[in-house]
């Protein structure tokens, strides 16, 4: 069954004369890790925000269709309802955290839900470990760089012990090292806990190779949806200036020059390097 | 436009010292690109060189004139600083009036404002939202106008801080050709980021600095391809270095970054075998 | 990295910082009672030594000597408004008595502001959050006294940058007569509320999204409990208010005043 289920979705902002989002359909299937991207404003963080229902209830405006996140329909149950099904981890880091440690931070949401205490203890701790804070966590946000901020969002929500987590271009504060090892904790609990994920990212040659699943937005239509081999190899994905990951563009460069290359696309430099070892070994 | 920073040290009001000794001559018409770890005093020694801050020992020299002895505005005037977050220097009612207000700070005439607008608005293709409040309009648009305000006295150099955070890929292919533009007409560039896949395409001279000092000063081309000090800072090699370190054994050159560089040298290789 | 350091708060541990801030609070409130009481100058001699052992068990001496600094100069002004009124009111004649009575007054005055420092100077904002939780004090009101502690100094931060990227563009804050000084400030006063506003709206949007009002019966992460060394300070409250009392009622007239130990 279909974990999030999006029919003819169209949604304009209060006082916006364009739709956000237009006539925008999507599956996806428990367990998905799915990537999203697209050119700034073309709708990616407003479908994230569909998600746990921000969009209609904090944000109002006029929404039409159909969503269905977790078996619920966003419309008819608040975000505060959603919030133990949906995750949301936001751009800033700095914005997402409010209290004065970490680990009451992270135990915020559970706190919100009224959850005992013996139990949000072990919630908090479990979701402190999974991303790798678990030894810094009476420190104060002050006191911890951005990607380590960014970890306790992701925690903050993981301890709700939602289905699904989005996470709206969450690295983009972050140097490149710090945001692969953002993207590890994401891909770890992807695969071990089984936790459905939304990624929505501007750097492809980082978070490519984790999933088969790849939306393209733009002007708030969903542009291509599949496999990321597919979708990047083909000319048109570049036209909507997507950052396709140097590794398949040159990939198709070599390609276009004769070379004789593996039929599968690589969608990081190692995948590249492997296969040009290989076929270079053959000359 | 010589900036020369002689054993630069700060201090911070909380004893932090984030500058323990810096040395470094940028020369006109340089484009130079700062790295390091956050915390690595990048964007504090950039703030030396139009005397947001001034060295605790050491002196910074910009064009022969020490900046301890010289005001920010006086210094601003030739040195252009472009903010992270537009929205920590935008305030106006309109587009029109944002570009103006340094303008006017530098007290230049008002056919000269005007004409200046004009000529910033065009150069970043922002001429339509003249009239528009700045705070209507989108994130990337935001950060153009900021970059326009500055541009508009025509400042010999500029620097540009974290100027890819949070940009796509066209944002940051513009963003490229901007900088290209400014270096055909003789401008000195300096930006501070941690944005590898940037500088690469970039290719510029590249100061790497770490703890308060700086580490490594050379063409991007041999810092961005030194695998054993960017893992020192923190830093991850660019994806087409990532590429050739792996393919060393083929007799590859490690020292490339650029796709174009990387086809030709993949290509000559297979030529070369095939002899 | 900046000027505002000062202004980010740090977790300190000592016996006196991990007292429970409710008993905390109550010991002061007992010391200001007492000292409102008492108004001569040995008793408040007593009350005022009494804080010393606090202020050295906790390590804020220096930070306590500052606090004390800065009341020094309200101190001097009660102390000579005091002397002044007595000597206007006595038709011009000063006794060595009325310069204890000001001097006891003033002491009431110091004992005041140290007690209240020693209370704020050993809890760290978050006990002090959690125990406004605890109190049956609105959650939303101890959420935003905490969330002010954490955003004041980003805030302060803000404001630096702000400047800074204004000065960058040739704005000279202390240029020109005084309205146009006050006029300078336009340029970061606008960006700082914009930005404050965008900050709590995204702040808003990370609360709502972690089920914020989703019930009424919210729980807690921490639970303050009592420790022994909470029953002791009890203890010690016990104590001071019984001294106190007995004093008060047989001995208050008796309190010899320092001038009579001197005619001595």
């Amino acid at each position: 069954m279909a974990i999030i289920e999006i029919k003819n979705l169209t949604y304009t902002y209060p006082g916006a004369t364009k739709p956000s989002i237009n006539d925008v359909s999507l599956k996806v299937e428990k367990g998905e890790f799915v990537l999203i991207t697209g050119p700034s404003g073309c709708g990616k963080t407003t479908l994230c925000r569909c998600f746990n229902g921000l969009v209609p209830h904090f944000y109002q405006g006029e929404l039409k269709g159909e969503i269905s996140v977790a078996g619920l329909e966003t419309l008819k149950h608040h975000t505060h309802e959603m919030a133990r099904h949906v995750g949301l981890v936001f751009q800033n880091p700095e914005n997402q955290l409010f209290a004065l440690s970490i680990e009451k931070d992270v135990a915020f949401g559970l706190e919100n839900l009224g959850v005992s205490q013996a139990e949000m203890r072990q919630k908090v701790d479990w979701a402190l470990h999974q991303t790798g804070i678990y030894d810094i966590r009476e420190r104060s946000p002050h006191e911890i760089s951005g990607g380590q901020q960014q970890r306790v969002a992701i925690a903050s929500v993981l301890a709700m012990q939602p289905e699904v987590i989005v996470l709206d271009e969450p690295t983009s504060f972050l140097d490149p090292l710090s945001a692969e090892k953002i993207f590890e904790v994401i891909y770890e609990l992807n695969r071990k806990q089984g936790i459905t994920v939304i990624l929505v990212e501007h750097r492809l040659d980082l978070t490519a190779k984790y999933t088969d699943h790849l939306i393209v937005m733009d002007e708030g239509k969903i542009f291509f949806e599949g496999d990321p081999r597919d979708i990047l190899n083909s000319e048109q994905t570049r036209l909507i200036g997507v950052g396709i990951p140097k590794a398949t563009l040159l990939y198709q460069m070599l390609k276009k020059d004769g070379l004789n290359l593996n039929k599968t696309t690589p969608l990081a430099s190692e995948e590249l390097a492997d296969q040009l070892l290989e076929a270079l070994k053959k000359w | 436009m010589v900036i020369t920073a002689e054993d630069v040290h700060f201090s911070y009001p909380n004893n932090v010292e984030a500058l323990k000794g810096v040395s470094l001559q940028i020369k006109d018409g340089e484009f130079v690109a700062i790295m390091g770890q956050n915390g690595a005093g990048k964007s504090t020694l950039v703030k030396h060189f139009n005397g947001l801050l001034k060295p605790s020992q050491g002196s910074v020299r910009v064009d022969g004139v020490e900046t301890s002895k010289t005001s920010v505005a006086a210094l601003a005037r030739n040195v252009g600083f472009v903010f992270q977050n537009p929205d920590h220097q935008l305030f106006s009612e309109t587009v029109e009036d944002e570009i103006a207000f340094a303008l006017k700070n530098f007290g230049f005439e008002q056919e000269v404002i005007e004409k200046r607008i004009t000529w910033a608005l065009n150069l970043l293709s922002l001429t339509q939202y003249r009239k528009t409040s700045p705070f209507l309009l989108s994130g990337g648009e935001r950060k153009r106008v900021a970059l326009a305000s500055v541009l508009a006295w025509d400042p010999q150099m500029l620097i540009l801080d974290e100027p890819t955070i949070g940009q796509d890929h066209e944002q940051k292919e513009k963003l490229r050709q901007f900088i290209v533009q400014m270096q055909t007409q003789k401008k000195t560039v300096v930006t501070v980021t941690h944005d590898v896949e940037f500088v690469a395409e970039c290719n510029p001279r590249v100061v790497l600095m770490k703890e308060g000092k700086i580490v490594a000063d050379g063409p991007g081309k041999i810092i961005l391809t030194n695998q054993q000090l960017l893992t020192e800072s923190s830093i991850v090699l660019p994806q087409i270095a990532q590429i050739f370190t792996k393919l060393t054994s083929l007799g590859l050159p490690k020292d490339i970054i650029d796709i174009y560089e990387a086809k030709q040298a993949i290509l000559q290789t297979k030529e070369s075998k095939r002899r | 990295m900046s000027v505002f350091e000062g202004l980010r708060f740090r977790k300190v541990y000592s016996p006196i910082h991990s007292l429970d801030p409710r008993i905390k609070f109550i010991y002061v409130i007992v010391i200001f009672v007492i000292a409102i009481i008492f108004w001569q100058v040995i008793p408040l001699l007593i009350l005022f030594f009494m804080q010393l052992p606090f202020v050295l068990l906790a390590r804020v001496q220096k930070q306590w000597l500052r606090s004390l600094r800065g009341a020094a100069f309200l101190a001097t002004f009660i102390f000579l408004l005091n002397i002044l009124a007595t000597y206007i009111s006595s038709g011009f004649v000063l006794l060595a008595f009325d310069f204890e009575r000001a001097f006891a007054l003033t002491l009431r005055f110091v004992v005041l502001v140290e007690s209240f420092s020693v209370f704020f100077l050993t809890t760290s904002p978050d006990h002090l959050g959690l125990a406004l939780e605890e109190t049956r004090v609105p959650y939303e009101f101890a959420f935003a006294f905490t969330t002010a502690v954490r955003f004041v100094p980003v805030l302060a931060e803000e404001a630096q940058t702000i400047m800074d990227a204004q000065k960058a563009r040739g704005l000279e804050l202390e240029k020109g007569s005084l309205l146009k000084r006050i006029r300078n400030y336009v340029p970061v006063l606008i960006p700082l509320i914009v930005s404050a506003i965008r900050r709590s709206l995204e702040l808003a949007e990370a609360m709502e999204s972690r089920a914020w009002g989703a019930t009424k019966k919210r729980t807690n992460l921490y639970s303050l409990r009592l420790h022994r060394g909470d029953f002791a300070l009890i203890a010690i409250i016990i104590g001071i208010i019984i001294v106190a009392a007995y004093v008060y009622i047989y001995f208050f007239a008796s309190i010899p005043a320092i001038t009579q130990f001197l005619q001595l």
